[in-house]
C-alpha cells in the first residue's frame, strides 16, 4: 500500500541510517569556525514528550549529532506488584500498562493466565475480547494521530481524532463501565455480558468515528506542511528495525507485514476478514498512513464480529476458575467452597511457565508467566512494544533535524506506561 | 489452542528432561544437533519450546539461531531474569526469540549462579539486546559482558539495591537523594517533635 503523491520525486530507503541531506551547501566564502555540539534536554516535562521520556540531543545547528534516550520516568514496579498478589489482581495494573488501549492489556494478561491454566472460554467471550481489543485498537491510534497532528501544528485535526476517540471510550464504557482504566476481562471469561442494544450502539458509535476520521484524513494528508515534515524522516531499513526489536505498526510500515492477528491467530482472529497494511519505505508518513488504515480494518474486524457473535454463556463454567454465578454459590457446596478459595487464595495453576503474545497497538505485546503452583504469579512479566520501540528512536533520528524529532517520537507511540512498567 | 496439562516438573519452574520435546519441535532437534552437551534440557510446557542451555555456548548458540538459515531467528523478542531465591543456580536469564519468516518461536534459558550473575552480552547479536540487557541489569543485578553501556535505564543511578530480587522487600524505603537532601524517616517523622 503507498498512498504517496505520485507526482514527488522517487524515493528508494537510503542505505546509511541518516535521511538524505536537507540542509543548503554552504557559501564559497564561509569560514570554518571552530564549533562544539549544543547539548539540549528535551524532556522529561516537554510538551512533545508525552508519556515522560527524556531525550538528552547534542545539536551541530539544526542537526542531531548525537542523542541518548532515557526512560522510566513513569516506572512503577508493575512486575514487582503483580508477584505480590493473585493472578486475578493483576488485572487493573495491566490496564495501567498501555493506558490507551487497556483491553488489548487486559485481553493478553488473560490469555496468558488461561494458557497456563489450559482452559480454554467460551465463543461468545472470544468474539467480545475481540471486539473489545480492536475497539482498544483504535483508541490507541486515534491517540497517536491526533498527538501527532497537534505537534505538528494541527490543533483541529487532534480534536477531531480526540473526538472520535471520546465514540470509542463510549463503547469502552458501555463495555465495562470505564473509558480508560478498563479492568473489563477476568481469566476465564469478561467481567459482564453486552445487552441486546449492544451490536446497534458499536455501528453507530463507529460510524460517527469513521466520520471524523475521514475529515483528519482530508485536513491532513493532502497538506503540504503536514507531507513536508511527515515524507522521508526518521527513517530506518527493515532489518535494522526487526534487529532492534521493533514490532508493530512502525515495522509494518517499513514493509515487514508481521501482525500477530495473522501470523499466530488468537481467539477468533481466524474467523473474520480484515487485510494486514503494509508500507513501503517505513518513513513517519507510512507509519501514519498503515494506522489510519488499521483503524478502518479494526471497524471491518467489530462489524463482522457483530455479525458472528452467538448467544451463549460468557464465563468458562469451572467454579475452581472463574466465578459461578450467586445463584450456584449460595445453593451448592461444591460452589460455595470454590468461590471461598477462589477469593481468598486465587486460581492456582500448575508449575510452568508460559509466554503469550498479542497483537497490542504497538506491536508485540508479550506476557510470560512464570507459576510456583501458588495463586500468585512467581513472575508475571510484560514484554512492552514501546520499549523495544523507543529504542529505536535513537538510529532514527540521528543525523536528522531537530524538527524531525517530533514527528518520528509521535509516531513511535511511545506510550509511558507501557514502556516504563 | 491450549495443550492438555503436563506434569509438575518439581520445585524449580521449567526444569525437564530431556527427548519429548526435540521430537515436536525441528528447531530443538536443529540446536540439539548442533550445540550437543552445550543443552541442559529441553522443554515445551503448554507448547513453548525451551532450550536451558549452558552459559559458556550462549554467544555461539545465538549466532547460530540468528543465522542458520532453518532458524532464522531475527527478531530478539525479550530478555528477563527470573530469580528462583534458595536454590542454586539462583537466577535464569530468559531469552524469548521470534522468527519473521519461519513464524516460530523459541526460548532459550541460561541458569547463572547467584556468586556470578553474569552472562555475556548478546547485543552483537541482536542490537535490540541494549535497552533489554540494561533493564535486567537494573531490576536483577544480572552483568552482561560486553555490553557496551551496562548502567540502569529505569531507576535513577544511586538507587541501592536490585528490586525485581526475590530479597528486596517491596516495601523498602531508599534514602532521599538530591541536594540538599536530610534524609527523614518516613515512619518516625514526627514535625511536631
Amino acid at each position: 500500500m503507498s498512498e504517496h503523491d505520485p507526482h514527488t520525486e522517487t524515493h528508494g530507503a537510503p542505505a546509511s541510517v541518516a535521511p538524505e541531506t536537507r540542509a543548503p551547501e554552504p557559501a564559497e566564502d564561509t569560514l570554518d569556525l571552530p564549533f562544539e555540539p549544543m547539548e539540549l534536554k528535551m524532556g522529561p516535562s516537554h510538551p512533545a514528550t508525552h508519556g515522560t521520556v527524556r531525550i538528552l540531543l547534542k545539536l551541530d545547528g539544526e542537526r542531531i549529532v548525537e542523542s541518548e534516550v532515557e526512560v522510566g520516568y513513569l516506572h512503577r514496579g508493575f512486575e514487582k506488584e503483580c508477584e505480590s498478589g493473585l493472578y486475578y489482581q493483576a488485572f487493573p495494573y495491566t490496564d495501567r500498562l498501555n493506558y490507551v488501549s487497556p483491553m488489548i492489556n487486559n485481553v493478553g494478561y488473560a490469555l496468558a493466565c488461561e494458557k497456563l491454566f489450559a482452559i480454554d472460554v467460551p465463543e461468545r467471550c472470544k468474539y467480545l475480547r475481540v471486539i473489545a481489543s480492536e475497539v482498544s485498537r483504535m483508541s490507541d491510534h486515534y491517540t497517536c494521530l491526533g498527538a501527532c497532528s497537534l505537534e505538528l501544528g494541527a490543533f483541529t485535526a487532534f480534536l477531531y481524532a480526540v473526538e472520535a476517540r471520546e465514540h470509542v471510550w463510549d463503547i469502552h464504557d458501555h463495555l465495562c463501565g470505564a473509558r480508560v482504566t478498563t479492568n473489563y476481562v477476568r481469566i476465564g471469561g469478561v467481567s459482564v455480558d453486552v445487552g441486546r442494544e449492544f451490536p446497534a450502539f458499536v455501528r453507530d458509535k463507529l460510524a460517527q468515528a469513521a466520520k471524523l476520521q475521514q475529515d483528519l484524513e482530508d485536513l491532513l494528508l493532502a497538506n503540504p506542511i503536514f507531507r513536508e515534515r511527515m515524507e522521508k524522516t526518521g527513517l530506518l531499513s527493515k532489518e535494522q528495525l526487526v534487529a532492534l526489536g521493533v514490532t508493530g505498526p512502525l515495522l509494518r510500515a517499513a514493509g515487514v507485514p508481521y501482525d500477530i492477528r495473522r501470523a499466530q491467530p488468537y481467539l477468533v482472529y481466524d474467523r473474520v476478514d480484515f487485510d494486514v497494511p503494509v508500507g513501503e519505505l517505513g518513513d513517519n508518513l507510512d507509519r501514519f498512513l498503515v494506522r489510519i488504515e488499521e483503524l478502518k480494518q479494526s471497524r471491518r474486524i467489530v462489524e463482522q464480529c457483530l455479525d458472528q457473535m452467538p448467544p451463549g454463556p460468557v464465563d468458562v463454567n469451572d467454579p475452581k476458575v472463574r466465578l459461578a454465578g450467586k445463584g450456584r454459590v449460595f445453593n451448592r457446596m461444591e460452589e460455595l467452597i470454590a468461590q471461598f478459595k477462589l477469593v481468598t487464595e486465587g486460581p492456582t495453576p500448575p508449575v510452568g511457565e508460559v509466554y503469550l503474545a498479542v497483537e497490542g497497538g504497538n506491536g508485540e505485546l508479550g506476557f510470560y508467566l512464570v507459576s510456583d503452583g501458588t495463586g500468585k504469579p512467581y513472575k508475571c512479566r510484560a514484554r512492552s512494544p514501546s520499549f523495544s520501540n523507543t529504542q529505536a528512536l535513537s538510529p532514527m533520528i540521528q543525523g536528522a533535524l531537530l524538527a524531525d524529532v517530533i514527528p518520528t517520537f509521535d509516531m513511535i507511540n511511545m506510550i509511558g506506561g507501557e514502556c516504563d512498567r | 489452542m491450549p495443550e492438555a496439562p503436563t506434569a509438575p516438573t518439581g520445585e524449580a519452574a521449567g526444569v525437564s528432561e530431556t527427548g519429548d520435546a526435540t521430537a515436536r519441535h525441528p528447531v530443538l532437534r536443529r540446536l540439539a544437533d548442533a550445540f550437543g552437551s552445550a543443552i541442559i534440557a529441553t522443554d515445551d510446557f503448554r507448547g513453548d519450546a525451551t532450550a536451558i542451555v549452558d552459559r559458556g555456548a550462549l554467544i555461539a548458540m545465538c549466532r547460530f539461531l540468528r543465522d542458520d538459515p532453518d532458524a532464522s531467528f531475527d527478531l530478539l523478542v525479550d530478555v528477563t531474569a527470573v530469580d528462583y531465591l534458595g536454590r542454586s543456580p539462583r537466577f535464569e536469564i530468559v531469552y524469548h526469540l521470534y522468527s519473521v519468516e519461519k513464524n516460530h518461536r523459541l526460548r532459550l534459558k541460561v541458569p547463572v549462579e547467584e556468586s556470578d550473575p553474569s552472562v555475556a552480552s548478546v547485543v552483537d547479536v541482536w542490537p535490540g539486546a541494549n535497552w533489554l540487557e540494561r533493564e535486567t541489569w537494573d531490576l536483577y543485578g544480572i552483568r552482561f559482558d560486553g555490553h557496551p553501556g551496562l548502567k540502569r535505564i529505569y531507576l535513577y543511578e544511586e538507587f541501592e539495591g536490585h528490586p525485581l530480587r526475590k530479597d528486596y522487600p517491596k516495601e523498602r524505603r531508599q534514602p532521599i537523594i538530591g541536594p540538599g537532601a536530610v534524609h527523614r524517616d518516613p515512619m518516625n517523622d514526627d514535625l511536631r517533635k
